[in-house]
């Protein structure tokens, strides 16, 4: 059996490969135009690794299942929604609340704060949001607790579908469907404001958050909190004897993995310039979802390689490689609506060659080849 | 029963720590539906002594350490520890008093490995947060160090080679793994340890090598012990008192060799003479 010390050190060792990677990864657009689809498609990868990330934190290494994530990226988007567009259109008595922000956005009514605060409002909302998520699910395990999490992604997306109707005041929660747009740019001090036109900037702000986020769960994974989640995903009762507290734990797994939900659904808030509640759907958490176990549930860097592969299958492999694909063999269908298949047929493809994941997580994968760490034995008479 | 155990005058906390009680429980009941798993069992524990729970299968003695340990809540009593009321506690605030505990069927962290599992069981004992770990301040460095520092301790003290510190647990052997179940009780500095049948599957040898251990543990740690155990050799030779429990009742108690001769224990292992 291969030991840890061996494969810390080689993590070490990988840094180098970690450090070329970023660099690589930086200087890719100077290839392409600053207009160019591929750096678009590029931009919203990066935007889904930093939610796959989020969602590994729960999933991947504190083991509880969560079918809701697409909640904190409705939350984290509307934050940018409420606090940096038009769309409270009368406050201050139609003058609107301008904090950090200049040029058009500025002169406009409504709420506009910086893009940082809008994150740091994101941010906060979320992370209380995954509290509030987590507390029902204490008592639970399992499959329960996904059933659970499924219900709360529904009801928020029912929210901002039906949030057109809700009134605050003279105004309404959200938009519906119509969705809130435009949304201001980023507009970040010392940088030119981000326009629609040039995708570089958004290209590297995305590349930022994605390290910002990398680098929080590598401290994570390595520490005090990341060995509690890890004793609690292998042996609640265990950990719980050990002096872990679940309830703080768990809390702060939900927590911490809303967050980064919030943080890339305020970015793509601003980069997709709408806020529409029909981007708040079910099959979007089961496609983070999808990510971190095609990459690797609990490795980080399995999870950044799962959701940029899944997400470009899904803007470049399926819509333009593969879609002319039926019409040549005499079909006629469009294969992007059947994304979703293809999405579940690689994963069972993957479930059968290598369930592990593409990366997988030096402890998850001896759970899958050798059967280690499935047991659950209910001891702990569960109470929040 | 139930009423005359709460109609009990309440001893004064405190109390048991003027007798050199560690650990004290009165009147304990736990009902699990219709079942009555541990009835009015009261029992204390002086400081540093080797005590041990007996019975046959089924008598209740793991559900009783789980009501001890905080993992179940006793259907009505009260369970003392260091004078302190800790009744209904969750595990990780008795286990931050100094109670720590060992599994009948090992529960390791088995992916981890055996130094992971052993810096696990000292979060009570430190401190670091989310935004610490994360900056990754001095403190926490320091931290890091020192609970990998007393981890390898308690692991060499238990008699783990430095060649396994980074072994996933899992892949320990059987001896090894309970080693380390022990390893990683000592590295919360418990003042008592709960030892869930630690012999199982053991050889004579090893057996009697624990034995050793435990008053080690006792003479240089200065620890109070309460373990269950069904081998009636390491029971006898290290216990002080003996508890028996059969059917959720507690039988009898005493001395090693008055329990051996008791009439009630008897008939509780051997059945009732025809």
């Amino acid at each position: 059996m291969s030991s840890l010390a061996g494969l810390r050190k080689s993590r070490y060792g990988s840094l180098a490969l970690v450090g070329l990677a970023v660099f690589a990864a930086g200087v890719l657009p100077f290839f392409y135009e600053s207009g160019s689809p591929f750096i678009d498609d590029c931009v919203t990868a990066l935007a889904y690794v930093v939610m796959a990330l989020g969602l590994n934190i729960v999933v991947g290494f504190a083991g509880l299942l969560d079918l809701g994530y697409v909640a904190f990226f409705a939350i984290g988007a509307y934050a940018i929604g409420w606090f940096g567009s038009g769309f409270f259109s009368n406050v201050n008595g139609g003058e609107g609340i301008h904090i950090g922000v200049a040029g058009l956005a500025a002169d406009l009514p409504g709420f506009h704060f910086n893009f940082l605060l809008v994150l740091v409002v994101a941010v906060l909302l979320t992370a209380v949001a995954g509290a509030i998520i987590g507390l029902p699910t204490l008592r639970l395990r399992g499959d329960y607790i996904a059933i659970v999490t499924l219900a709360f992604g529904e009801i928020i997306g029912r929210i901002a579908i039906n949030g057109d109707e809700i009134k605050l005041g003279t105004h309404t929660l959200t938009a519906g469907r119509q969705g809130i747009t435009p949304v201001d740019k980023v507009d970040l001090p010392f940088v030119d404001p981000f326009t629609s036109l040039n995708l570089r900037p958004w290209y590297w702000l995305a590349l930022a958050l994605v390290l910002l986020v990398l680098f929080v769960n590598v401290r994570l994974r390595d520490s005090r909190l990341g060995r509690a989640w890890i004793a609690l995903r292998e042996d609640e009762v265990a950990a719980a004897s050990m002096g872990v507290p679940l309830v703080k734990t768990k809390l702060l797994a939900y927590a911490v993995g809303a967050a980064f939900g919030g943080i890339s659904g305020a970015f793509l808030g601003s980069y997709l310039n709408t806020v529409n509640a029909d981007q708040f759907q079910f099959s979007f958490s089961i496609f983070i979802l999808a990510m971190i176990i095609l990459g690797g549930l609990g490795s980080i860097w399995g999870v950044v390689v799962g959701a940029i592969a899944l997400s470009f299958i899904n803007t470049r492999l399926i819509p333009d490689v593969l879609n002319p694909v039926p019409g040549k063999i005499g079909l006629d269908f469009d294969l992007t609506q059947l994304s979703f298949g293809i999405f579940g047929f690689l994963l069972v493809i993957m479930m059968v060659l290598r369930p592990e994941g593409l990366i997988p997580e030096r402890r998850r994968k001896l759970e899958l080849t050798e059967g280690i760490g499935t047991g659950e034995e209910s001891v702990y008479e569960a109470r929040a | 029963m139930n009423a005359g155990a709460t109609s009990e005058p309440a001893p004064k906390p405190g109390n048991s720590d003027v007798d050199g009680l560690l650990l004290e429980a009165q009147a304990i009941f736990k009902v699990f539906g219709g079942l009555v798993a541990v009835e009015d069992v009261s029992f204390s524990l002086p400081r540093k002594s080797i005590m041990s729970i007996i019975g046959p299968n089924g008598a209740g003695k793991t559900t009783f350490f789980n009501m001890l340990t905080g993992l179940y809540k006793p259907t009505s009593g009260r369970v003392l520890f260091d004078g302190e009321d800790v009744t209904g506690k969750r595990p990780d605030k008795i286990m931050a008093k100094g109670v720590a505990r060992t599994f009948q069927n090992i529960r390791l962290f088995a992916t981890m490995s055996a130094l992971e599992n052993v810096m696990v069981s000292q979060h009570s004992r430190t401190k670091s947060g989310l935004f610490g770990s994360i900056l990754r301040t001095p403190r926490t460095r320091r931290e890091e160090r020192e609970a990998t520092e007393k981890g390898r301790q308690e692991l060499e003290y238990v008699g783990l080679k430095p060649s396994v510190f980074e072994e996933m647990s899992v892949n320990l052997s059987y001896g090894d793994q309970r080693r380390l179940e022990i390893a990683r009780a000592l590295a919360s500095d418990p003042a008592l340890l709960l030892l869930d049948e630690p012999t199982a599957g053991m050889n004579p040898q090893e057996s009697a090598e624990l034995t050793e251990f435990m008053r080690r543990l006792r003479d240089e740690r200065g620890l109070t012990i309460l373990l269950i155990e069904h081998d009636m050799k390491v029971v006898m030779e290290v216990s002080e008192r003996i508890t028996v429990l059969d059917h959720g009742e507690k039988i009898a108690e005493g001395k090693p060799e008055e329990v051996r001769k008791d009439e009630r224990v008897i008939e509780a292992y051997l059945g009732t003479k025809a």
